[in-house]
């Protein structure tokens, strides 16, 4: 069965370092940090990590109280960011509404923020009577995608994958196979989470988030760099709008990118501990959905968080598939981990990156960990003008996942 | 509480949970109609109310035949005063 081919129109980004693509490509070529101390976590009895990168500069009530009383906020973000995708996309509004258009758009969890303050009630005489109506849209799993396309009147498919910090990378890769099916034209598709200080905890009890840089909270989460000691909480939103080839260029729109392989896959072998094997597969797997070799790669960003494991694995496993000859490089460092954003907030920026000809390297890497070694680590920006950028995000639970596109640029 | 007490309260609630604006909240005005209210507004109405006046109204059957602001004043006035 003959694929239709997958183009990418339109990108929306609510983040730690800006609320457009334009600006949080700046930032990440400039080497900036969204990394701040946020005194409040210090409240939270047993937490080590007190670092965090947030969302700042939004504006909720200039959406509609009937749109936002059903959004916490990582249903804003996502909101947002999928206004922001179309308005680049230029993006016909009949389409939104015909049948033809849909969502997969992803979070870690409902908003915990929204659970807590029902809990926080509910304890204190175990009464719904003070439950309010907008309640469980905020925290039901497929918040974000529902809400997105309730108000914006998108009336095809609607799926919300929940898979971590894997969750947008699988959203974009299921996206692309909806509309590679001919099953829809055209998907808004990535995810969103929003801060929360028990996630942190999440990591903190497992030795996974950053502890010792507290006091100089640029400096961490530190990708791949030998005096890294754990990854940084974020909160954002990347929305893509994916549509059909041909009936993109049959309007005109300007087309930002090809999306041409994905692959996701179970790893077994642990729930928490990532396995180098496992890694390398599942990019094998998208190397080969996109009818490339590996040597044909010319980029791959990176999930590396900053955690003493995981960093290690990939790397290995990125060494496996391409040796030291493609340019790698983290945006965590930058960003902290924007969980279910984070795969569709750095493929964006990988785009904008490639189309601008310029690399972001990987921010707080100054020694280079030897279990890390023995790849193109971008150290400083790089000049370049890729063709194939592969996209990596790992989730616990064991879910890998990965993403390559191609430059337009080069047809 | 006075008469003028209540309306205030209810009226000062009910603009900071709808985002209301005070001039349109006449007691004529119709909930649905003139002030943009549905039906899941309504329910958190009550509750906005109940949590205004520690009472409890949700099961009531005049609850449900309120249609403008002035029947909400007249039906909490009623309420509060033990009418």
């Amino acid at each position: 069965m003959p694929l239709e081919k997958v183009v990418v129109t339109g990108v929306g980004i609510i983040s730690p370092l800006g609320h457009s693509l334009e600006l949080l490509t700046d930032a990440l070529l400039a080497g900036e940090s969204g990394v701040r101390n946020l005194p409040e976590l210090e409240q939270v009895g047993g937490l080590r990590s007190r670092i965090a990168a947030v969302v700042t500069g939004i504006e909720p009530k200039l959406i509609p109280r009937k749109l936002r009383r059903s959004m916490s906020n990582m249903s804003i973000y996502a909101y947002l960011a999928s206004q922001q995708a179309l308005e680049m996309a230029t993006f016909p509004a009949e389409q939104l509404s015909a049948g033809r258009t849909g969502v997969v758009i992803g979070s870690t969890l409902g908003s915990t923020a929204s659970s807590e303050q029902f809990f926080a009630d509910y304890f204190t005489d175990y009464s719904l009577e003070r439950m309010k109506s907008g309640l469980f849209f905020q925290i039901m799993g497929h918040s974000c995608a529902a809400n997105v396309a309730q108000s914006l009147g998108i009336t095809g498919r609607v799926m919300a994958p929940s898979a971590a910090c894997a969750t947008s990378c699988q959203a974009i890769g299921y996206a692309y196979e909806q509309i590679a099916f001919g099953r829809q034209d055209a998907m808004l598709c990535g995810g969103a989470d929003e801060f929360h200080p028990l996630t942190v905890a999440t990591f903190d009890i497992m030795h996974a988030a950053s502890t010792g840089y507290n006091q100089q909270p640029e400096q961490s989460p530190r990708p791949f760099d030998a005096a890294r000691d754990g990854m940084v909480c974020g909160e954002g939103s990347g929305i893509l709008l994916l549509e059909k080839k041909s009936i993109a260029e049959a309007r005109g729109a300007t087309i930002l990118a090809e999306v041409v392989g994905f692959a996701t896959t179970s790893d077994t072998s642990s729930i928490a501990t990532p396995d180098v094997g496992a890694m390398y597969e599942c990019m094998r797997l998208a190397v080969e959905d996109a009818g490339i070799s590996a040597a044909g790669l010319d980029y791959v960003n990176a999930h590396a968080t900053g955690t003493l494991q995981g960093d290690v694995a990939e790397a290995e496993a990125i060494r496996q598939l391409v040796g030291n000859q493609v340019p790698v490089s983290s945006f965590k460092g930058h960003l902290g981990h924007t969980m279910a954003a984070s795969g569709a907030i750095e493929l964006s920026a990988s785009i904008g990156m490639m189309r601008r000809g310029e690399l972001a390297a990987t921010r707080n890497l100054q020694q280079i960990d030897k279990a890390c070694a023995g790849l193109f680590h971008l150290q400083q920006n790089l000049k370049t003008q890729p063709k194939y950028i592969l996209k990596n995000n790992f989730a616990m639970g064991g879910i890998n996942s990965t993403v390559i596109i191609r430059s337009i640029k080069h047809d | 509480m006075t008469e003028q007490e209540v309306i205030e309260l209810i009226d000062s609630s009910l603009a900071e949970e709808f985002e209301l604006a005070r001039a349109d909240m006449t007691p004529e005005a119709n909930i649905y109609e003139d002030l943009g209210l549905d039906s899941l507004d309504t329910v958190d109405m009550v509750i906005v109310l109940e949590g205004a006046f520690n009472f409890k109204i949700r099961e009531e059957e005049s609850v449900r035949a309120i249609r403008t602001l002035g029947d909400i004043h007249r039906f909490v006035f009623e309420k509060v005063s033990g009418l």
